[in-house]
């Protein structure tokens, strides 16, 4: 693979790697520079990305592999930091910004979801992936990827009807 | 769509049976104003889903680096190269005459070495006529045999 075809294909998958390494890394810092890290990484390894059949399925694995590596090694040396545990201040009436709100909470219910679902939250109902390479990426059979979603997107939807009737989180 | 439509594309939703295009048409219905009150939350899931995904990498991949690596590399290898010989051949222009000056100094100093055996073998020749003498004189005096 030359230049210009790793410019053409693979460098326009780095939002989608930004936005998984994100999603599992949380801070922006971190998944700023884990793309960059894994975008040299595919850069080193271009020669080799024509056997690949889906570059695009490629990166996501070495996404995943790369930002639980981190986590493992974060995990080992530091203390965790707990974000799910704070307290919303009452809830606007306002539905834009109760809206708003529930947009943010979200993100944070996504968040203190496993690994696994996160992976598959963000692959299938942010980057639109189909089971099959969703599977692949993450070395599952595809009927067990659609039970971890149904399970993560049930577990979203209560918690954001419990925190809705009950207005704090 | 209709309001029965979308639920039961929600329920279908949840258990993970929808496709990616049904899954669009849910995206899609929750983008507008009006949903009723029961459908709130997922409209909040649906808009984050949707925000998300615009979001961007802003910084720029260096990826470029390593081919302007090369060029400074090679031209430092070339400059070195150079150097190199260049050295090379003044230092072998060197060694030529310091030989001939190493030579000669062995010439010389074989000479004064020479030199030194000589008036050694001089001296030793007085030594072992004195020798003598003293050996007759004390054959003499002894008579031992």
């Amino acid at each position: 693979m030359n230049q210009t075809e790793f410019l053409n294909t693979v460098l326009p998958l780095k939002d989608k790697v930004f936005r998984l390494a994100k999603r599992l890394l949380v801070s922006i810092d971190e998944a700023e520079d884990a793309t960059q890290e894994l975008f040299l990484k595919l850069w080193k390894n271009k020669n080799k990305l024509i056997e690949y059949r889906n570059v695009e399925a490629f990166a996501m694995t070495m996404t995943k592999n790369y930002c639980l590596d981190q986590l493992k090694a974060k995990r080992s040396n530091n203390l965790k930091l707990v974000h799910s545990n704070y307290k919303d201040p009452a809830i606007s009436l306002e539905r834009s910004i109760e809206l708003k709100d529930c947009v943010s909470r979200v993100h944070r219910l996504i968040e203190v979801l496993p690994e696994k679902q996160k992976i598959i939250i963000q692959l299938r109902d942010i980057e639109n992936f189909e089971f099959e390479e969703i599977g692949k990426i993450l070395d599952l059979q595809p009927t067990a990827v659609r039970v971890s979603l149904s399970r993560a997107r049930k577990t979203i939807r209560e918690q954001l009807i419990k925190q809705q009737n009950y207005g704090i989180s | 769509m209709e309001l029965a439509n979308i639920e039961k594309l929600i329920e279908k939703y949840e258990n993970a049976e929808t496709s990616l295009q049904e899954e669009q048409e849910l995206k899609d219905y929750f983008q507008q104003k009006d949903i009723p009150n029961h459908l709130f939350e997922y409209k909040a899931l649906f808009n984050y889903f949707d925000e998300s995904s615009t979001e961007r990498y802003t910084k720029t991949i260096p990826l470029k680096t390593r081919k302007t690596n090369w060029k400074w590399i090679s031209a430092a290898a070339a400059v070195l190269l150079l150097f190199g010989v260049y050295s090379l051949k003044f230092s072998d222009s060197i060694s030529k005459k310091e030989r001939q000056e190493a030579e000669f100094a062995l010439l010389e100093t074989k000479k004064a070495f020479q030199l030194i055996s000589q008036k050694l073998n001089k001296g030793e020749h007085v030594a072992f006529a004195g020798l003598q003498e003293f050996n007759k004189a004390q054959n003499k005096i002894f008579k031992t045999k």
